[in-house]
């Protein structure tokens, strides 16, 4: 398939502008935020001299006029420096590739899991459209769907990790255990919960929209087509339904990036996940500026690369469009 | 003007199709709770002679099309089935007709729309009861390019997709029955006139052949019988020669009016409106459109009868 312009030049432009946006307003709420990021920086307790702060202050230019500081940032961001995190004392772009490396695990996991588990639980509540089984589904989802994030989060913590007991209450590897001796074991058993949430709180999506294009899909004519020719509810299912489903299925899933990226953010803030999110949290909570705005850089491109490969998706997933023209 | 009648399978005593006071009504939830019971077909009686292209007319709205679904068992949920179907003799019921849907009874529906957008041709042909080879022989008797089956149905062609959609039903193999859904609107004449021939060569092969059109001009040249529908019942059966000669041979006084009202007849229409099917009550549906009505038309039962070779649902046709 030819890769259309059209179909990468708009989505790149509104990439940029959406990239523009995103830091612009990310930079303003946290330079107006009531928090002090000197004082976050020294401590609240600190005996420095005011001339010490002020020098602190100057070298990272916490006085300028807000537009200079923008765009410096924006200046060296474009040249690859992200800049220094004032909470972490380390270059952004180091503790970006060390925890996104972390977030990637749990979103795609919970994403893969979520994604097939829904498609599964959709088809088979669309196919048996308004019995029991179809209510109870629908139910569940919108209850889940309508729970916030970090509530579904505390619940799982609180039952699995903390009654029973079976999980650890947060991090990504055991307190106090050193780097070399964390073994991939050590890794999943950490993982599981944050994923357990943010799979449960991203099924209710897919789940609905998989459910509600099998009823539309069922209604179709070349449904009604295919028990005239003889074809079990078994066939029709596998024949028909699974492949005219999955494609808005998955184009659906690639473009619910932006959510899988909230979702996680709330999940590694309960779970004390040391990934991209929790940084989001903690800068924020800090003021800490360059550490906010690379995490936000990092979301936004990796929400608009869903939306992305779900536009390309359907171009080659969907005959109508992959063969346009072809025989015209 | 075909004459089919020296087809030896019109000798046949078993009928391919025999429907008798079929009625069909939907249940639907009106405002509030109340559950309203929505009557399509109200009392349909005909029959299809093995070899026989038997051609069921009426105005839209009269619940043809639902005809079609109730013979091939695809009606919603929400429809409640009265009367009998017996294809060859024996009731069809739900677990014999999933045995012969797609073999002996075959349903040709009427667009494109009937086809799985994202299945490529020739998988749809072949469904799940034929064969790879019986789709490449039956893709050569309709003409159809083997390039054909690689496309999707989108790239069909409008005569095409039509062709494409009777392979579906001779796959099968030993089609005996086919059901047809208004297959002809939005082609060309020439077009038109090669579906016909299709049909007929389903029935010159030995099937009976339930064709439902809105277009009664086109089927008289192809069709051995007529049932003619009215309101949710039929009102005649009569041979396509006696329809195309005009009313005088008719027997029912809708049907009469309805042959007049054909443009090579003398194109009277006939004044006022079918009633709705659900909105009637006992007697004659035809009673406040005919011409020819007395006292008792208006309540009691009118049967369906036969007389003079056809069949007719009048109390006074002679
Ligand atoms: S039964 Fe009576 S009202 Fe009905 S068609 Fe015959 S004559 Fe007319």
């Amino acid at each position: 398939m030819r890769l259309n312009a059209k179909l990468v030049a708009a989505p790149a432009a509104r990439m940029v502008l959406l990239l523009i946006c995103v830091t612009v307003l990310s930079f303003l709420l946290v330079a107006n935020a009531p928090i002090d990021p000197l004082t976050m920086y020294v401590g609240t307790e600190s005996t420095l001299s005011d001339a010490a702060k002020a020098e602190i202050a100057e070298h990272w230019g916490l006085d300028d006029p807000l537009p200079e500081r923008y765009l410096i940032w924006a200046k060296n961001a474009l040249h690859g420096d992200l800049g220094t995190s004032i909470t972490y004392k380390r270059p952004v772009a180091d503790i970006l590739k060390e925890r996104f490396a972390l977030s990637i695990w749990l979103m795609m996991l919970a994403w893969v899991f979520s994604g097939i588990l829904g498609f599964l639980l959709g088809i088979a509540a669309g196919v048996r459209q308004g019995t029991a089984f179809d209510r109870a589904v629908k139910v569940f989802c919108l209850i889940l769907q309508s729970a916030p994030a970090f509530w579904i989060g505390l619940l799982v913590l609180s039952f699995f990790a903390v009654r029973l007991g079976w999980f650890p209450i947060g991090m990504a590897v055991p307190m106090g255990k050193l780097a070399a001796d964390v073994t991939l074991a050590d890794r999943i058993h950490h993982l599981i919960l944050p994923v357990l949430t943010l799979t449960v709180v991203s099924i209710g999506k897919i789940t609905l929209y998989t459910r509600q294009k099998t009823v539309e899909t069922m209604d179709s004519e070349y449904i009604l087509f295919a028990r005239a020719r003889g074809e079990t509810r078994g066939q029709i299912v596998r024949r028909h339904v699974v492949r005219n489903v999955a494609l808005p299925a998955v184009t659906i899933q690639f473009a619910s990036f932006s959510e899988l990226f909230g979702g996680m953010t709330l999940a590694e803030t309960v779970f004390a996940y040391p990934g991209v999110g929790s940084a989001t949290t903690t800068a924020a909570l800090n003021g800490d500026v360059p550490m906010l705005l690379g995490a936000v850089l990092i979301g936004a491109v990796f929400v608009f690369a869903g939306n992305l490969i779900a536009n390309i998706l359907y171009g080659v997933l969907d005959p109508r469009v992959r063969e346009r023209g072809d025989y015209a | 003007m075909h004459d089919y009648s020296n087809n030896h399978n019109r000798h046949a005593t078993v009928p391919a199709l025999l429907v008798d006071e079929l009625s069909v009504s939907f249940s639907m939830y009106g405002r509030g709770t109340a559950k309203a019971d929505l009557d399509a077909i109200r009392a349909l009686s005909l029959d299809v002679m093995p070899g026989e292209l038997l051609a069921v007319v009426g105005a839209s709205g009269s619940g043809k099309s639902v005809l079609a679904h109730a013979v091939m068992g695809i009606l919603p949920k929400n429809a409640r089935v009265g009367g009998r179907i017996l294809y060859r003799g024996e009731p069809l019921t739900e677990k014999r007709l999933g045995a012969l849907r797609g073999t002996e009874i075959a349903f040709i529906p009427q667009a494109v729309d009937y086809l799985d957008p994202l299945m490529r041709v020739d998988r749809q042909v072949i469904g799940t009861r034929g064969t790879r080879a019986a789709q490449e022989e039956i893709f050569a008797r309709y003409r159809l390019a083997p390039e054909v089956g690689r496309q999707y149905p989108f790239q069909l062609s409008g005569g095409m997709a039509r062709r494409v959609l009777f392979a579906t039903a001779a796959v099968g193999g030993d089609v005996k029955l086919v059901v047809a859904d208004e297959p002809t609107p939005g082609l060309g004449p020439d077009l038109c006139a090669k579906m016909m021939n299709h049909f007929r060569q389903f029935a010159d092969a030995g099937a009976g052949v339930l064709l439902i059109t809105h277009d009664v001009d086109l089927a008289l040249g192809y069709a051995d019988r007529v049932a003619v529908f009215y309101a949710g019942v039929t009102v005649e059966i009569a041979t396509a020669a006696e329809f195309a000669s005009g009313g005088a041979a008719l027997r029912h006084p809708y049907s009469r009016a309805f042959a007049d009202a054909l443009p090579q007849n003398a194109f009277r229409p006939i004044p006022g409106r079918q009633p709705y099917a659900g909105g009637l009550g006992k007697g004659c549906p035809f009673f406040d459109r005919c011409t020819e009505r007395r006292t008792d038309c208006a309540s009691g039962d009118v049967p369906m009868r036969a007389l003079r070779g056809g069949k007719v649902r009048c109390l006074h046709a002679t």
